[in-house]
């Protein structure tokens, strides 16, 4: 039994995301054997095997932070050396007159002979079958065929398009050759290793047939290519014009590449070089790494989309900026904020009266006394007490960022899309005050004179589609802020009140936070609290 | 250099100072670790400083000089014959030596390296101790170490028979006399370099060699172009041929010989033997079995990729693991010294330049045609006949070649015979290790007239357009 740990992964990275896992318990792992691929913030890179033997545990998962030295993978039978050296070059190196000298120095000047071979390529008919597709997939359905009898394909060529649950992928050739049958059609479903097309003939004569191909490269976990191709999953464009490596030969990169390559862990006997006879730059290191990550497990998600345009009419809009910021910041803050949403409700058929007797004098001030104005007062009184909320997190300095102002955002719906508009110093104003700013703000926006600067400073944002409807909603967070308070529509409700049944105004809420500053019995409380406000007019006053 | 005040800790020790050794411990204490370097020496410099590369060069430096003033009459200017003052060519060669181990003892001074000089043995994974060349002993505790011992000669049993006139590379770099025989046991780099500076200063040099041929490793176009000379220079070159027996007479030596594939045994005598069958690890006495180091069944110490041993504090570097060559052992102190920094880095060239320092000197890197046997490979040849600049150095026996990739014309391997070819072959290094195509080199100018010009000419030759010759040989 040997475990596998994370090894060191160079200079200041510490661990990295598992983004995708590259084997399975039972295979049969050899050393340098890519386990997992790893986003660092430096690049993704392939974690090569340093043992050996049958795997009968993977730790991890998916999305994991692993951490340098821990434990990934269990093996039973390991047949490595360990942290053993390889045995050594032939001691004829030092003896002057022995014939074997030749054959050492060759051993020391192509050391990675045996990584650098291409895909083999067979010269018989070669019968490409439908590989495994991902876990839970049995079959696909044939979009396009992208091939004809009699053309010619490139290693990795696209053959067929197919249609899995996850996206489109397309099937790639495992090696040269010419299209000899398609035995599929347009709209068949096909299931694993159903027989997709035959090639015939290698058209890379260079290719030597023995050339050991499929392990070696990176990214896929291949299987022998004569009966499944590569995951069609992990397919990568065909390159254009790739210039033929020959086995054996050193990799065709300058030492400072080869180092770059080494440095972010890309095995780079599988990038192809695009410079003259194949040479391979620092930014063909770089361009294979990001192609590695893209290709990974989120290619189902970035699938490319289908052609809308096979079931009717569309067209298309540019984004506009408001759109383009939106979905920026609201992708940013979904992946890398943990979020829980916390749902209350509070009864606030007193509150109704309150406004309704008041609402009078608010108007003598040239303003509506709506219900946000009520809920930004008394979300500023909890985040007095609740100081965590209107944080901000450091996590590069390891620090929380409290703020002892009270500025507040309100999301206000308009043309453009979603904008929110700060309020300052919500704590040291009246409502009245409050109901005047929200209406200018609102009109403001509404209007587009809304300045980048007055919707920037805000320590915690409300969000109130009550106007429109529904019944709760999880807001995101809009970072760098820790929480956001989403309103719902009010309605009325059949509440038992000391035992009898009566009418009240029933007003739910949802409070999203960001776990990582806030706690979720401080989330309830903090719900609580504003409820408590919001049901009862003197609440805030005795709480002082 | 005085033996530093010993410390008792240090983040890095470095056990032997030769080029591998000496060049870890500097580059590991550039990049701000704390060394010790040690070693039997009084200054750093190990074999190739004190008694290899570095002497047999100014020695050879002599012998080319006596050579070309026999060339010189051809050329109309007749030298009388040499005088030769062995004790001043012994000086001179010494001062090389001292000059070039004095520097190095002041560089690791000024890098604040701690030198201690004495004999290093490992206590454990993480300690050793030294027996101090001024006497006593020191325990020193380390992180991590590197050993570079480094080789010696070898001898063989029928050799060791306790006779003076036997000597090795070491031994016949001390210049004792110019016997009037030496016989030169192994045709390799050092023998023929050696037998060379002999041969110059008047020796009668004849040469054995197991193998069917001279310098094995090398590709036989570029050997040719050598062995005519030595044929001319030496008395005898005997190849498939087996040493069986020497004695000494008491005034000589009797030394019998016979092919390899069997056949009658002749005997010759000699007064001098240089024996240069090979070099062999300095992996004994090192106290090793308190560590995990495992060795290979040839005594070369057992590492990987970084030099790492078994042993995970303790890396190897050099002709202790059979890398016998000192620009190979310095890379490996080099990748070393980061990885004890903590980089990514690890050993793997794609050219690694051998060079013959005879006269003329034969070089080659990456790929040899011979190691290509099987492999798809075109060779572009450019014989020096056509160059101009060897021509007026009166040496137009040269060839340079390009061993090319058809199918990406890239440059694999170069190859060089003739003067100045351990300096022009730095060229085909950097063609090899940034992969260049032959149209690289070709639409490189080269200065005019020069030798380095024939590295072009292959290179234009390899598309059967290089200006001076019409023919251009293809394989």
């Amino acid at each position: 039994m040997a475990e596998f740990k994370l090894p060191d992964l160079g200079e200041n990275i510490e661990s990295g995301e598992v983004i995708n896992i590259l084997v399975s318990v039972g295979d049969t792992l050899s050393e340098d054997q890519p386990v997992i691929e790893l986003e660092t913030d430096k690049a993704v890179i392939e974690v090569p095997s340093s043992v050996s033997g049958t795997i009968t545990e993977i730790l991890v998962s998916k999305g994991d932070q692993a951490v340098v030295g821990q434990v990934l993978i269990k093996v039973d039978g390991d047949t490595s050396t360990g942290a053993q050296p390889a045995s050594q070059p032939a001691p004829a190196a030092v003896a002057q007159s022995a014939a074997a000298a030749a054959a050492v120095e060759t051993a020391s000047e192509t050391p990675a002979a045996a990584s650098q071979a291409p895909a083999a390529s067979a010269a018989g008919p070669l019968e490409v079958m439908l590989p495994e597709l991902g876990e839970g997939i049995d079959s696909g359905d044939v979009v396009s065929l992208l091939v004809a009898v009699g053309d010619t394909v490139e290693e990795e060529q696209g053959l067929v398009e197919l249609e899995i649950d996850k996206g489109v992928v397309e099937l790639p050739a495992p090696s040269a050759g010419v299209v000899q049958a398609i035995h599929v059609q347009q709209g068949d479903t096909a299931s694993i290793g159903q027989l997709m097309v035959t090639l015939t003939g290698s058209t890379t004569a260079t290719v030597p047939a023995s050339a050991p191909a499929a392990a070696s490269r990176p990214g896929a976990a291949v299987a022998p290519a004569t009966t499944t191709p590569a995951p069609a999953a992990a397919t990568m464009p065909a390159p254009s014009a790739p210039a033929p490596q020959v086995a054996g030969r050193p990799v065709p990169a300058a030492p400072s590449v080869r180092r770059l390559s080494r440095e972010i862990g890309v095995d780079i006997s599988g990038v192809q070089g695009s410079g003259p006879g194949g040479r391979i730059s620092a930014a063909d290191i770089k361009a294979h790494s990001k192609k590695l990550h893209e290709s990974g497990p989120r290619t189902a998600a970035a699938a490319p989309l289908p052609d809308f345009s096979k079931w009717g009419e569309i067209e298309r809009q540019p984004f506009s900026n408001v759109r383009r910021i939106t979905a920026q910041r609201m992708s940013a803050s979904w992946s890398t904020i943990p979020h829980v949403t916390q749902f209350d409700q509070c009864d606030t058929t007193d509150l109704e009266a309150w406004r309704k007797s008041f609402g009078k004098e608010v108007e003598k001030a040239g303003a509506k006394l709506t219900p946000t104005a009520i809920v930004l007062k008394v979300a500023a009184a909890a985040l007095r007490k609740f100081p965590q909320f209107s944080s901000s997190i450091d996590m590069a300095g390891e620090e929380i960022i409290r703020k002892n102002y009270c500025h507040i955002g309100v999301a206000v719906d308009t043309k453009r899309g979603l904008l929110v508009p700060v309020i300052r110093d919500v704590d040291k104003k009246s409502i009245t005050k409050i109901s005047v700013e929200l209406g200018e703000m609102a009109e403001k926006t509404r209007t587009g004179r809304i300045s980048v600067d007055d919707m920037q400073g805000g320590c915690f944002t409300v969000s109130n589609l009550g106007g429109i409807g529904g019944t709760a909603f999880t807001p995101i967070v809009n970072a760098p802020e820790v929480a956001i308070l989403g309103v719902a529509r009010g309605s009325t409700q059949p509440v038992y009140v000391d035992g009898e049944l009566q009418p009240r105004m029933i007003m739910p809420l949802s409070l999203s936070y960001d776990h990582r500053v806030i706690d979720g019995a401080d989330g309830a409380r903090f719900l609580r609290y504003i409820c408590q406000g919001l049901e009862n007019p003197y609440f805030l006053a005795f709480e002082g | 250099m005085a033996d530093s005040p010993p410390n008792s800790k240090t983040q890095i020790a470095v056990v032997g100072g030769g080029p591998g050794g000496y060049v870890a411990a500097f580059r590991a204490a550039d990049l701000g670790l704390d060394v010790t370097l040690i070693d039997l020496d009084e200054n750093p410099g190990g074999v190739c400083l004190y008694r290899g590369c570095i002497p047999s060069k100014a020695l050879l430096h002599v012998a080319k000089l006596l050579n070309e003033t026999k060339e010189a009459s051809e050329w109309g200017v007749t030298f009388g014959e040499p005088q030769i003052d062995l004790d001043a060519l012994r000086a001179f060669k010494d001062r090389v030596v001292a000059k070039m181990t004095g520097g190095l003892g002041q560089l690791s001074k000024a890098r604040k390296v701690t030198y201690v000089r004495g004999r290093a043995r490992f206590t454990g994974p993480q300690s050793l101790q030294v027996d101090l060349h001024g006497g006593g002993q020191q325990d020193l505790q380390f992180e991590q170490a590197i050993l570079a011992t480094g080789s010696r000669p070898v001898m063989l049993p029928a050799f060791d028979i306790n006779s003076e006139r036997i000597m090795d590379s070491t031994g016949a770099l001390e210049l004792p006399d110019v016997p009037k025989r030496l016989l030169v046991v192994g045709g390799g780099i050092i023998g023929l370099e050696l037998g060379q500076v002999y041969a110059a200063l008047g020796s009668k040099v004849s040469v054995v060699e197991m193998t069917g041929g001279l310098v094995p490793p090398a590709d036989r176009d570029l050997v040719k172009v050598l062995s005519k000379r030595l044929q001319a220079q030496f008395d005898g070159v005997y190849l498939n041929t087996k040493v069986t027996g020497v004695s000494d007479n008491g005034s000589a030596l009797d030394v019998a010989w016979e092919p390899t594939a069997g056949g009658p045994s002749e005997t010759h005598t000699f007064d001098r033997i240089l024996l240069s069958i090979g070099r062999r690890p300095n992996s004994e006495d090192l106290g090793l079995e308190t560590t995990k180091v495992q060795l290979t069944d040839r005594g070369f110490v057992s590492v990987d990729g970084q030099r790492r041993t078994a042993e995970p504090t303790i890396f190897a570097i050099g002709d202790v693991i059979g890398s016998a060559l000192a620009h190979v052992a310095s890379r490996e102190g080099i990748v070393v010294a980061e990885v004890m920094a903590g980089q990514r880095s690890a050993f793997e060239p794609n050219a690694i330049p051998s060079v013959v320092y005879t006269d003329p000197e034969i070089a080659w890197c990456g790929l040899t045609e011979q190691e290509a046997e099987g492999q798809d490979i075109k060779v572009a040849r450019f014989p020096w006949a056509a160059s101009g600049r060897a021509t007026t150095l009166g040496r137009s026996d040269g060839v340079t070649k390009l061993i090319v990739d058809p199918q990406t014309e890239r440059i694999l391997g170069v190859g060089i015979a003739g003067p100045g070819a351990g300096e022009l072959i730095a060229e085909g290094v950097l063609a090899v290790e940034m992969a260049a195509l032959v149209q690289d080199v070709a639409m490189s100018i080269h200065p005019h007239p020069s030798l380095s010009e024939t590295v072009m000419e292959a290179a234009e030759a390899y598309h059967g357009l290089s200006p001076h010759i019409t023919a251009p040989k293809r394989k």
